[in-house]
C-alpha cells in the first residue's frame, strides 16, 4: 500500500478548474517532483492534501486511510509536513521558538502544566527545545536560535523554515519551491540540506520546483502540471525529452 | 564646528552609557531598599518635613493633587519628593548594590523560590508602608492593583492573540455581580437577599470561591462570544464583543432581583492588602506562565500567521478559545475583587468608559508583555488620580498621552518583552 494515494482530486475556485483529475502515489522513502508553469496549480495541490482546501471531487489517502475533511493540524499532526512557497513564518518570534512551537502535537502537559509550570512541563519543554537545537544544528542555524526570525536573510529564514516542517516529524514533506529567490550559494546549501534530510530521516519528499536543475537532481519521479492537469510523469530523462513538455513548459524556460 | 559637535556627542553618550552601566549593575534587591528606605523615611520624617516646607499634609500621590490645585506649593513639594523619594531611591540602592548583589546571587544559589518570596515580602512591605500614610492612598494601590489584573488578561486576547477584543466590562460585571450576591447571600444580612446563609465567621474563608465562581461565571459568557467568533476566519470578535459588553450591562440593568440600575451595596469588607496583594501575584504568575509555554505561544503563532499555524499541528480554534475564556475568568476574579473594595457595584461602571479604560492600559503599556501590561496599569491608573483635580481636562491629557505614544512607539512602551522572573531576581554583576 503506498503511503499516501490521491484518486482523481479536482478543485473548483469558483468557476475555475484549477486542479483536475489529478492522481498520485508516493511510496515510504520515495522523493518526488511538481514542476509546472506558474498559476498550474502545483500549490493548490498542497493545498488541498493537507486540508487548508477540500477537494471538490477525490479523495486522499494517507496509509489507505482517508484524511479529507480532517482539520489541517490533525494532517500535520498524522505526518504531512509542509513549507510554504511565501514563507509563512512567524514575525515576533524567534527562530528557537519556531522549531519549538512546530512541535506542539507532541506536549502533554495540558493547561495544568501551562498555567502553573509543574515539573512535568519543565521536563517536556527541555525535551522540546533539545529537539529543536538537534534540528537547526541540521539546517545548520543553531547559534541563531536566540534571533528573532525577521532579523535573519531570506536564505536562513528558509532554512529555518525548514527545520519546522521537520519539526513536526513529518513521513512525508512537502517543500513548495523551497529554493524560489535564492542565490547559487543559498542554493547549494538548500540542496544538500535537502539531501541530507532524506537519507538521515528516511522521510519521503514531495518537491515542487521552478528551477528544474533542482528537481532534475534531487527527485526519483516527476510530474509536470499545465493548466491542473498532468501531461506527464516519469524519470528526470523521461520528462526532459517528453515532447509535451518541451512544447507546454520547457520551450519558454531554458534548462539550467 | 562638526568637531566640537560630534565632540559633544560623543561625552554625551559616554555620559549617558555611564550612567546606564552603574545602574544596570543594581540588582531588584537593591531597588527595594530603595524604595523601602523611601517609604520608611516618609514614614518616619514626612510630618515634620511637610511642617517645615509648608505644605498641608503629605502628597498623597506625589504631590500632583496638591500642585494642581495651590500651585503656590510646588517648590515645597518638590523639595519633598526629593528629599523623600529620589535621593533615596537614587542613592541607596547604588550604594547597597555590592553588598546586596552577593546577598541576592546568595538566595539565588540557595533556592530561586526562597528568593522570589523575599523579594514579593519585600514589595509587599513597601506597598503596604506606603499605603498605611492614608485611606485615600490604600483605595488607590487596591484599585491599581485590580486594574493590573484586567489589563494583563486583556493583554493575552489583544496582545498575545492579536484579536481586538471589547468584552472586558462585560466580564468584570459578570465576575462582580457573581462575587457580590454570593457573599451578600451567604454572609451578609441585608435587605436584597435576607439574612446570612451560613455562619459569618466563613466569609472571609469562603471569599476566595466568591472570586473563583465570579471567574467562571465570566468564562461561560466568554463561551458566548468565543464559539461565534472563533469559528472561521475573520474579524467578527470586535463587534461581537462590544455587543457582548452592551447586552451584560442592560440585562444587569433590568434584572431587578440585583435592584437593576441601583446596584449592590453593602458587600463585606473581605479585601484588605494583602489580599488584593495575594491575587494579584498569583494572576501575573499564572498568566506568564501561561504565555511563556509552547502552548500558550501558540497564540503568536496563530496571531503572526494562523495558516502555518495549523500546518505545524497547532489546534488554532482551541488554542483561541482556550485564550479567551482564560481572559474572561482573570477578568471575572478583577470584578469580583473590585466589587469588594469599593463594596458597591452598579451597571453603569461596566460601560463603554471603562472599556477605553482597559484598553488605554493595554495599548499604551504594550502589547504582548507582561511588563508592558503592569506600566500600562499602574501608570495610566496613578495618572488618572493625580489629574482628578483637572476634571474634564483630564480627559484630554490622558488621550493625548495615548496618541503620543502611538505615534512614536505603536505597539507600546514596553512591548514583546519576556518576563522572565528568574533574571529579574538574579544579581546583577560585572561580566
Ligand atoms: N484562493 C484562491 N482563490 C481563487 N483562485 C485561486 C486561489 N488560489 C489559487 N488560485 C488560482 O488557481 C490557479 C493555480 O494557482 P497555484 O496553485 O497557486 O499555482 P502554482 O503554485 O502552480 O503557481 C491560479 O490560476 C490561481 O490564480
Ligand atoms: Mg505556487
Amino acid at each position: 500500500m503506498p503511503l499516501l494515494q490521491i484518486n482523481n482530486m479536482s478543485h473548483d475556485f469558483g468557476g475555475l478548474r484549477a486542479v483536475n483529475n489529478y492522481n498520485l502515489e508516493i511510496e515510504p522513502g520515495q522523493v518526488r517532483g511538481l514542476i509546472g508553469p506558474n498559476g498550474a496549480g502545483k500549490t493548490t495541490i498542497f493545498n488541498l492534501i493537507t486540508g487548508i482546501y477540500q477537494p471538490t471531487e477525490g479523495d486522499i489517502l494517507l496509509n489507505g486511510q482517508s484524511i479529507v475533511g480532517l482539520k489541517p493540524y490533525q494532517i500535520a499532526a498524522g505526518g504531512l509536513g509542509r513549507t510554504f512557497q511565501n514563507l509563512r513564518l512567524w514575525r515576533h518570534m524567534t527562530v528557537l521558538d519556531h522549531v519549538k512551537m512546530a512541535q506542539y502535537s507532541k506536549i502533554s502537559y495540558g493547561l495544568i502544566g501551562a498555567f502553573f509550570g509543574t515539573p512535568k512541563r519543565r521536563k517536556e519543554e527541555a525535551e522540546i527545545e533539545e529537539k529543536a537545537y538537534t534540528l537547526l544544528e541540521l539546517v545548520g542555524m543553531a547559534n541563531l536560535a536566540d534571533q528573532l526570525i525577521v532579523n535573519l536573510p531570506y536564505g536562513d529564514q528558509r532554512r529555518v523554515e525548514m527545520a519546522r516542517a521537520l519539526a513536526t516529524e513529518p513521513r512525508i514533506l512537502f517543500l513548495d519551491e523551497p529554493t524560489a529567490g535564492m542565490n547559487p550559494e543559498e542554493l547549494i546549501k538548500m540542496m544538500e540540506i535537502i539531501r541530507r534530510v532524506h537519507s538521515e530521516f528516511g522521510l519521503a519528499i514531495f518537491l515542487i520546483e521552478h528551477r528544474l536543475k533542482v528537481v532534475m537532481e534531487l527527485c526519483e519521479i516527476i510530474q509536470t502540471l499545465v493548466f491542473g492537469e498532468v501531461i506527464a510523469e516519469g524519470s528526470a530523462e523521461e520528462i526532459q525529452n517528453d515532447p509535451k513538455v518541451i512544447e507546454a513548459y520547457l520551450g519558454k524556460e531554458t534548462i539550467h | 564646528m562638526v568637531a566640537i559637535n560630534s565632540g559633544n556627542l560623543a561625552e554625551k553618550k559616554t555620559l549617558s552609557k555611564r550612567i546606564r552601566d552603574s545602574f544596570s549593575q543594581v540588582p531588584l534587591l537593591a531597588w527595594f531598599c530603595g524604595f523601602l528606605v523611601a517609604v520608611l523615611l516618609e514614614r518616619f520624617v514626612g510630618d515634620p518635613l511637610t511642617e517645615l516646607l509648608g505644605l498641608p499634609k503629605i502628597p498623597a500621590l506625589f504631590g500632583a493633587v496638591t500642585v494642581l490645585k495651590k500651585p503656590l506649593l510646588i517648590p515645597g513639594t518638590l523639595a519633598f519628593l526629593l528629599v523623600i523619594y529620589i535621593l533615596p531611591i537614587i542613592i541607596v540602592p547604588r550604594l547597597c548594590a555590592p553588598v546586596l548583589n552577593r546577598l541576592a546571587g546568595w538566595l539565588f544559589n540557595v533556592s530561586p523560590a526562597v528568593s522570589v518570596a523575599i523579594h514579593l515580602g519585600l514589595l509587599y512591605g513597601i506597598l503596604h508602608l506606603w499605603a498605611d500614610i492614608s485611606g485615600y492612598r490604600l483605595l488607590t494601590l487596591k484599585l491599581t492593583l485590580i486594574a493590573v489584573i484586567v489589563t494583563l488578561s486583556l493583554n493575552v486576547i489583544n496582545g498575545y492573540m492579536g484579536e481586538f477584543s471589547c468584552s472586558h466590562p462585560g466580564f468584570l460585571a459578570l465576575g462582580a455581580y457573581t462575587a457580590s450576591i454570593f457573599t451578600l447571600l451567604f454572609f451578609v444580612d441585608d435587605k436584597v437577599f435576607g439574612s446570612a446563609l451560613l455562619p459569618k465567621f466563613l466569609g472571609p474563608f469562603l471569599f476566595p470561591v466568591a472570586l473563583i465562581l465570579g471567574g467562571l461565571v465570566a468564562a461561560i459568557g466568554a463561551i458566548a462570544i468565543a464559539v461565534p467568533s472563533f469559528r472561521t476566519r475573520g474579524d467578527y470578535l470586535a463587534i461581537i464583543s462590544l455587543a457582548f459588553m452592551f447586552i451584560i450591562k442592560s440585562i444587569i440593568e433590568n434584572l431587578e432581583f440585583v435592584r437593576g440600575p441601583r446596584g449592590l451595596s453593602s458587600q463585606p469588607n473581605y479585601v484588605d492588602l494583602p489580599t488584593v496583594f495575594i491575587w494579584t501575584v498569583a494572576a501575573v504568575w499564572i498568566i506568564n506562565n501561561f504565555v511563556r509555554s509552547t502552548t500558550g505561544k501558540a497564540l503568536n503563532a496563530v496571531r503572526d500567521d494562523e495558516m502555518a499555524a495549523d500546518a505545524m499541528t497547532v489546534d488554532t480554534r482551541r488554542t483561541k478559545i482556550v485564550a479567551f475564556l482564560f481572559a474572561a475568568f482573570w477578568a471575572g476574579v478583577a470584578g469580583g475583587l473590585f466589587a469588594h473594595v469599593l463594596r458597591y457595584v452598579n451597571p453603569s461602571t461596566f460601560g463603554i468608559q471603562k472599556l477605553a479604560e482597559v484598553l488605554a492600559m493595554v495599548y499604551f503599556g504594550g502589547l504582548n508583555s507582561v511588563y508592558g501590561s503592569i506600566v500600562g496599569a499602574v501608570s495610566l491608573s496613578l495618572l488618572g488620580e493625580a489629574l482628578r483635580p483637572l476634571e474634564i481636562f483630564k480627559w484630554i491629557i490622558i488621550p493625548l498621552l495615548l496618541i503620543l505614544v502611538m505615534i512614536y512607539r505603536p505597539t507600546g512602551l514596553i512591548a514583546f518583552k519576556e518576563f522572565n522572573v528568574m533574571n529579574l531576581i538574579r544579581p546583577k554583576e560585572k561580566t
